[in-house]
C-alpha cells in the first residue's frame, strides 16, 4: 500500500529526477541501503584520563527502505550513534556497514538532517537545498531537481527568500529537502521536528511519510518523542543504561505493527506507547483496559 | 485533591489567588507603567510608523547629512569669531580665511594635489599590500591550529612594536624612498586585518561548517561556501580599521623622510613657521581620512546585507 494522499504528481516527478541525477561517475544512491551496527561503542575523553562512556555494544541490523526509530532519554547516546553512522564521529570500538562496505567520514552514501535547520544564512532556500546535491550534477539537472524538492516540501512560494525571512518549520523543511537532494541510500534525521510547535510537527511527520513513499530509503531517526516513533517507524529501538554499567545498550526493540500512515488514536499503539514510556522511566499513570496485548496486526516486512 | 483542584472557574481562581496574595477581590489596583514597558511602547509605536510607510526623521538621508554638518559649521564659526575678534593671535590661530588662501597658494602652484596625490597613493597601495597579506596570514591562522600555535605568538609580538620604532631600520634598509613608507603603512594595514580575520575564522559557527562537511564540502570548497561568507562582514570591519590605521602610519611615515606628501607638508610647514598651512594639511587628512573611510562604509553596508 503507498500514500493514498499523495498526488501522482510530485511523487512521479521525484522519482524521474532521482533517476536522471544519476551518473554513472558518482556514487548516487538510488537503491535503499542497509546498515549494520556489530558491536558500536564509543567512549569520550573524560578529565584525568578517565574515559566516559556513551555506547556500548550496540549490534543492529537494519533492512534497505526500512524506518527505525532510535529512542532514549536526553544524554544517552542516540545522536552520537547517528553521528557514528553518517561518519560524522567514529566508533571506539566494533564496526558499521552501509551496503556491505565500511563508513567513510561524511559518508556521501548518508544524509543528514539536523536537529535545527543549519541554512547558510546568506543564501536563498533554494540556494540552500543545492548545497545538499551530489558534486557534479549537471547545473540544469540539479535545478530541477531542488524546484521538485522545494515543492514537495511546500515552500514553491518561498524558493528566493532567505532563511531569517521563514519560520522555524520552514526552515527546518528546507532542511529536510537540502538532505533528500543527494537522494541519499540511508537518511539520518537527528530529532528533526524536535524544535518545533505540536502541530507544525505532526504535519511535518506526514510530509516524512510523503516523501518516504515517493522515494523509499532507510531512515533512521533518533527522536525523544514516543508518538513520533510510533507514527513513523517500522520499528523501534530503544537505548538505556543498564544498572550499574556506563554507557548505553539496546533496552528494548520493538516491531511497530501495522501500515503507515497509522491511525494517530490507535489503541494499540496506545498500549506500546506506554510500554515505550515505562522503559523510558515515566509512569503511565494507569493500566491498559480492553486492550489484546498480542497483535493481530502485521508487522514489517510485510 | 488538593485545594486548587477544587477551584474550577475562572472567577474562583482569581478570587482564590487574591485571598492567598492578601487583596481584596473588589479593590481594584492601580497600575502605572513600568519603565520597560512604557519603552516597549514606543518601540511599538516607531514599528506602526514603519509600517504605514512614515520614515522616522533619524532615517531620512537629508536630515543625516545636515545633522552631521552641523558640528563642524559649529566649530567653523567659533573658530572664525576667535581669530575675529583677537582673542588669540594669529600666529597661534590664523583665521579661516588665511588658512583658505595658503591652500588656493598651494593649489595654484601644483603643490597642493600632488602632495594630497602621492600620499592617498601611499595609503592606497600600502593598504592593499598589508590587507591582503593579513587576509592570507589570517586565514591561514583561522583554520588551523598548528599555524596558530607556530605564528600567532610571533605576529602578536610584532604587532606590539609602535610604528615609530619601524622607520630607522626601514630607512637603513629601503633607503627613504617610496618602498619604506609604502612598507610601514602595510604594517599598520596588516594587523587589523589579520586581527579580525583570524579571530572571525575561529567563531564561524561550527555547526554550519559541520553541515557544509557532512554534504561533502570540504578544502577550498568548503572555506569559499561556508567559512569565507560567515566571516565577510567581519574582514570588511577589519579592512575599514585598516585604512584608518593606513593614514596614522602614512603621516608618521611622512613625517620623518620625505620631500613631499601631507606629511611632508606638516614638517615643512613647522620649520618655517607657516602655522596656516598645518592646519590646512591638519583638514586635508581629516577629509581625506574620512572620505576613504565613508567609501569603504558603503561597501560594509552592502556587504552586511548581502551576507548576513
Amino acid at each position: 500500500m503507498t500514500s493514498s494522499r499523495l498526488t501522482a504528481g510530485p511523487q512521479g516527478a521525484l522519482r524521474a529526477v532521482s533517476n536522471s541525477a544519476k551518473g554513472p561517475e558518482f556514487e548516487t544512491t538510488d537503491a535503499a541501503l542497509t546498515v549494520s551496527f556489530a558491536g558500536i561503542g564509543r567512549t569520550f575523553p573524560g578529565e584525568r584520563g578517565q574515559g566516559r562512556s556513551v555506547l556500548r555494544d550496540i549490534s543492529l541490523d537494519v533492512k534497505a527502505g526500512e524506518v527505525l526509530a532510535i529512542l532514549g532519554t536526553s544524554g544517552c547516546g542516540k545522536s552520537t550513534l547517528l553521528r557514528i553512522a553518517g561518519g560524522l564521529d567514529s566508533a571506539t570500538t566494533g564496526d558499521i556497514l552501509i551496503d556491505g562496505r565500511p563508513v567513510t567520514p561524511f559518508d556521501a552514501r548518508t544524509a543528514v538532517g539536523f536537529q535545527e535547520p543549519r541554512l547558510l544564512p546568506w543564501r536563498s532556500v533554494a540556494d540552500n537545498v543545492a548545497l545538499g546535491l551530489v558534486r557534479g550534477t549537471p547545473k540544469t539537472e540539479g535545478a530541477a531537481r531542488v524546484a521538485n524538492l522545494i515543492d514537495l516540501v511546500g515552500l514553491g512560494a518561498f524558493a528566493g527568500h532567505r532563511p531569517r525571512q521563514i519560520s522555524g518549520g520552514m526552515a527546518q523543511r528546507a532542511s529536510l529537502a537540502r538532505a533528500l537532494a543527494r537522494n541519499p541510500g540511508v537518511l539520518l534525521l537527528d530529532e528533526p521536528f524536535g524544535a518545533l510547535d505540536a502541530l507544525t510537527r505532526l504535519k511535518m511527520q506526514d510530509l516524512l511519510l510523503d516523501v518516504h513513499a515517493a522515494a523509499p530509503t532507510t531512515v533512521l531517526l533518533v527522536t525523544h518523542d514516543v508518538d513520533e516513533a510510533l507514527q513513523l517507524a517500522d520499528r523501534i529501538i530503544l537505548l538505556g543504561r543498564k544498572d550499574g554499567e556506563e554507557g548505553s545498550s539496546i533496552a528494548q526493540e520493538i516491531v511497530v505493527p501495522g501500515h503507515r500512515p497509522r491511525d494517530r488514536g490507535s489503541a494499540e499503539l496506545a498500549e506500546l506507547r506506554g510500554r515505550l514510556l515505562a522503559g523510558l522511566g515515566i509512569d503511565r499513570h494507569g493500566e491498559a483496559r480492553g486492550v489484546e496485548k498480542t497483535t493481530a496486526m502485521p508487522t514489517f516486512p510485510y | 485533591m488538593t485545594h486548587t483542584d477544587k477551584l474550577t472557574t475562572a472567577d474562583e481562581v482569581r478570587a482564590g489567588v487574591a485571598s492567598s496574595a492578601g487583596l481584596s477581590s473588589e479593590q481594584p489596583v492601580a497600575v502605572r507603567a513600568r519603565p520597560s514597558v512604557a519603552a516597549r511602547t514606543e518601540a511599538s509605536a516607531r514599528r506602526e510608523d514603519s509600517a504605514r510607510g512614515r520614515v522616522p526623521l533619524t532615517r531620512r538621508t537629508w536630515f543625516v547629512i545636515v545633522g552631521g554638518s552641523l558640528l563642524p559649521l559649529l566649530l567653523l564659526a567659533i573658530w572664525q569669531a576667535v581669530t575675529a575678534l583677537g582673542l588669540v593671535s594669529a600666529s597661534q590661530l590664523p583665521s579661516p580665511a588665511s588658512v583658505w588662501t595658503a591652500g588656493v597658494d598651494l593649489l595654484q602652484r601644483g603643490l597642493l594635489g600632488q602632495y594630497a596625490a602621492i600620499s592617498t597613493q601611499r595609503v592606497l597601495i600600502g593598504f592593499a599590500i598589508g590587507a591582503l597579506l593579513g587576509l592570507i596570514l589570517g586565514a591561514i591562522v583561522g583554520l588551523s591550529r598548528l599555524a596558530d600555535i607556530l605564528i600567532a605568538p610571533t605576529l602578536g609580538a610584532i604587532r606590539a612594536v609602535p610604528s615609530l620604532a619601524w622607520i630607522p631600520l626601514l630607512i637603513l634598509w629601503l633607503k627613504i624612498g617610496e618602498e619604506s613608507k609604502i612598507t610601514l603603512i602595510a604594517i599598520g594595514a596588516f594587523f587589523p586585518v589579520y586581527t579580525t580575520v583570524s579571530a572571525a575564522l575561529r567563531h564561524v559557527d561550527r555547526q554550519l561548517v559541520e553541515a557544509g562537511r557532512a554534504f561533502g564540502y570540504n578544502g577550498v570548497r568548503l572555506f569559499s561556501t561556508v567559512q569565507l561568507p560567515a566571516v565577510l562582514p567581519s574582514v570588511v570591519s577589519g579592512l575599514r580599521l585598516a585604512l584608518a590605521q593606513s593614514w596614522l602610519f602614512l603621516v608618521a611615515a611622512e613625517l620623518i623622510a620625505s620631500s613631499m606628501g601631507l606629511g611632508f607638508l606638516l614638517i615643512d610647514s613647522q620649520n618655517n613657521g607657516r602655522i596656516d598651512r598645518i592646519i590646512l594639511a591638519i583638514i586635508l587628512l581629516a577629509v581625506l581620512g574620512k572620505v576613504t573611510d565613508s567609501l569603504v562604509g558603503l561597501f560594509e553596508r552592502w556587504v552586511n546585507k548581502r551576507w548576513s
